[in-house]
């Protein structure tokens, strides 16, 4: 029995080093994990979008005392972009709390593609707004991923719609040459099947240029665009890969209006170390751009002022910033939602996800919340965890994000069947049997 | 006085041939063996499993790989990263092209597929050496990234690239829970691990260290280099292999190439060269203290921070987990430039001695 001692002392042992990070928990407190990325190369990107997420949170917990009276219990967790380090730091954060983490975030394609495969085994829903896998919006096979607001398969599309437009009608596009410019990697590549079939249907060019992950070195690819001369360059990149490009794009000359980014293309981020070469870079918004709106007025009130946020002051009301409060607020909706049909306690994520499947902000809703101006009403279900295909483009002119296009909406005739099929050949390849959406309730 | 192999007769070959030949390494290797079965099993969360011992069990076995190739056969490799994606992606088209293989069967099978690969690209070793040798080492690592990002059969046409393993069974048992799939992954890396352990003590083995440690004497005395460099590199790209499909399979779940990067093949180096060049023991310990080390720090920082009264941020305390990291490889490296394995080693010559040194 000696040894079994020494095992039980040493693993013990070490799980106390594991753990001794964990305070103690109260019993009427919902826990919110955050997976963010503070250092790294996608850093820049990552800060803004981690403070909105946090400072709406606090802001909840301090005007309204959390949600319905339950406190909201935060913690980050870093994960650098690095998928591993993100399965690591889901794993630490998975059982905090009293009921568990309500859902996760992480930010990060990679990281979404791991966690996919774990978390219908612990039942977390996935939050990936506007990111993730684009087939994911299929609820009837992805149970616990929700990609709300936008799919790249939906940016895709109204991406396309937008160039049309700007050429005055889809038949303007037939012979055009359209490239992708994107970060080599699951987020660069998502885009690519919808752009295919959308070259076929309208007839353009579509040329694919990649580039190496973490993207700051693109002259080659720039070379290859100036002597290919694409009519527009779509731009897929992330963090320092985003201003590398349109620096670069300054550099050979391609007019930068000429260029369209997707929401991940289009912070300040990605165009202010440009400096005057940004000017006229036009992005794919989320729905949302930069800018304040009614809810920043309370955020400012309890949290930024309070000295509770490590947000710099010029980053409240920058478009990654935004995004991070939007995310925040969707989460905390769901939760609400889903206190409306279990109870106002600390809800599991089994609970949360049923939250999310049967959110619906509408626009009177969104309004009381403050975010009138930024989003449209978002309503997922079953079949549809997409929620919403609605996107605008704005345009940098130098010294901030100005919205130049009405809202499109994500042409479902092209994209439903392309979900459809992807997702199918998921649920096969897992084995998964897809939910028969019309008998959910 | 612990430690004394004093009274233990070898009465037989088998006896002097035994791959522990001593009682008390015996009595170690059943007493660990029944620790990492039985009772951590026991005492392990679920958090332990999967964020701790799954990944540093499944990273062994890969450091193990390099330290045959590196350690024993003295053939630098920076393309362990690359060898490991190998493992995953050909097990995972052997999971798809013959869906009634066993997941777990794909694993082994594909280790072989690793090694294939291996041989092909261990050939330019016959000829060059050191940092050249590393630079083509490197060549396979760009290469298999390349590969895996453009060769769409590869990924078998998923528009994004990246891949999902099957379900893992095993005679209709689900094994997706961390226990299961840590004892998995543990009876693969012991059993791989002890294979190897008696591989290098037999004529092989004995062949790559002739080559390691002077390749024209061991010429001379009648080793084929050409049979001894690429027996090591298939050996090495094997277990590198099998390890890249468990962490795929069984860790990840669902991977894209960035998994297996440059970054990878460092770390597997780094777990090498501060566990011990050389030693299989080593291997293991290297990867124990590259994995648990950052996580260890980032969890212990905050609550250390709160006693002296600081609130460490997210960022901060990242920055730091990797400033103390590097700084505690650069010490152990000048400390003991021998690795953990020495450490061990100094401290069984201490126990032989103990209580009455010399």
């Amino acid at each position: 029995m000696k040894f079994r001692r020494w095992a039980v002392l040493g693993a013990a042992a070490l799980m106390a080093g594991m753990t001794f990070a964990t305070t103690a928990e109260a019993q009427n407190e919902q826990f919110i994990p955050g997976l963010v990325y503070r250092t790294g190369a996608y850093a820049p990107n990552g800060i803004p979008f981690a403070d909105g997420a946090a400072d709406y949170i606090n802001m909840i917990n301090a005007r309204d005392g959390g949600i319905n009276g339950v406190k909201i219990l935060f913690e980050e967790c870093e994960t650098g972009y690095a998928t591993d380090r993100g399965v690591e730091c889901y794993e630490r954060l998975k059982g905090k709390g009293p009921t568990g983490a309500a859902y996760f975030s992480p930010l990060s394609t990679g990281i979404t593609f791991a966690l996919t495969e774990k978390a219908p085994g612990d039942k977390i829903p996935l939050l990936t707004m506007g990111y993730g896998r684009a087939d994911s919006r299929d609820g009837s096979v992805f149970t616990w991923n929700f990609p709300l607001m936008g799919t790249y398969w939906t940016a895709a599309n109204v991406a396309i719609q937008h160039i049309a437009k700007e050429w005055g009608g889809f038949d303007k596009l037939k012979g055009k040459k359209i490239a992708l410019l994107y970060h080599d990697s699951p987020y660069g590549k998502e885009p690519i099947a919808a752009l295919e079939i959308m070259s076929k249907k309208y007839g353009f060019e579509f040329m694919q240029i990649p580039v190496p992950a973490p993207g700051s070195e693109q002259k080659s690819q720039w070379l290859q665009i100036r002597q290919a001369r694409p009519d527009y360059v779509l731009l897929w990149g992330w963090g320092v890969m985003n201003s590398a490009a349109v620096s670069e794009a300054g550099n050979v000359n391609y007019p930068r209006d000429k260029m369209l980014g997707v929401w991940w293309s289009g912070a300040e981020p990605d165009v202010l170390p440009a400096g005057d070469k940004a000017k006229g870079y036009k992005a794919l918004m989320l729905q949302h751009g930069s800018g304040k709106f009614a809810v920043h007025k309370d955020v400012e009130k309890f949290v930024v002022s309070q000295g509770k946020s490590l947000a710099k002051p010029e980053e409240v009301g920058q478009v990654l910033y935004n995004r991070g409060m939007i995310n925040s607020m969707v989460g905390i909706e769901a939760i609400r939602t889903a206190m409306a049909k279990f109870g106002n306690k600390p809800m599991t994520g089994e609970q949360v996800r049923w939250g999310f499947e049967h959110l619906d902000l509408t626009a009177d809703r969104i309004k009381q919340l403050g975010f009138e101006g930024m989003m449209g009403p978002l309503k997922p279900s079953c079949a549809d965890h997409e929620g919403t295909r609605l996107s605008r483009v704005h345009q940098w002119d130098g010294k901030e994000w100005k919205v130049i296009s009405d809202y499109y909406t994500g042409d479902d005739s092209i994209l439903l069947p392309l979900v459809k099929e992807v997702a199918g050949k998921y649920a096969a390849e897992k084995k998964i049997t897809p939910r028969d959406c019309s008998k959910e309730s | 006085m612990i430690y004394r192999e004093a009274g233990q007769y070898k009465v037989t070959y088998e006896a002097d041939q035994a791959i522990f030949p001593i009682a008390q390494d015996r009595f170690v290797m059943l007493a660990l063996l029944a620790i990492a079965f039985v009772a951590v099993p026991m005492v392990a969360t679920e958090y332990v499993y999967r964020a701790v011992l799954i990944p540093t069990v499944i990273l062994a076995l890969a450091a193990i790989g390099l330290n045959v190739l590196m350690g024993y056969c003295g053939q630098v490799s920076l393309g362990s990263g690359a060898f490991m994606g190998v493992g995953a992606y050909a097990a995972y088209n052997l999971s798809i092209h013959l869906p009634f293989l066993n997941p777990l069967v794909s694993i082994l099978l594909s280790g072989f597929v690793a090694a294939g690969i291996g041989i092909l690209f261990g050939i330019p070793s016959l000829r060059i050496k050191g940092f050249y040798l590393a630079c083509a080492t490197l060549a396979a690592q760009f290469f298999a990234d390349w590969a895996f990002l453009r060769i769409k059969w590869i990924t078998n046409y998923t528009p994004s690239g990246s891949v999902n393993a099957p379900p893992i069974q095993l005679f209709g048992l689900d094994l997706s829970s961390p226990t299961a799939i840590y004892i998995v992954t543990l009876a693969f890396t012991v059993v791989l691990g002890l294979a190897t352990k008696n591989l290098v003590r037999g004529h092989v083995g004995r062949q790559w260290m002739a080559i390691r440690d002077m390749d024209i004497a061991a010429e001379i005395i009648g080793v084929r280099p050409m049979y001894a460099k690429l027996s090591a590199f298939a050996v090495s790209s094997f277990l590198i292999g099998v390890s890249g499909a468990m962490w795929a399979f069984l860790y990840l779940g669902s991977w894209e190439p960035a998994a297996f990067s440059i970054d990878r093949s460092f770390q597997l180096m780094f777990m090498v060269i501060i566990g011990g060049l050389g030693s299989i023991l080593g291997s293991v310990l290297g990867a124990i203290f590259i994995v648990l080390l950052p996580i260890f720090l980032n969890q212990a920082l905050p609550p250390l921070g709160a006693l002296v009264g600081w609130r460490i941020s997210t960022a901060t305390v990242s920055h730091f987990e990797e400033m103390i990291f590097g700084a505690l490889i650069v010490f152990f490296l000048v400390v003991e430039p021998h690795g953990l394995a020495r450490l061990w080693a100094i401290a069984k010559e201490k126990l032989r001695l103990w209580p009455f040194p010399h």
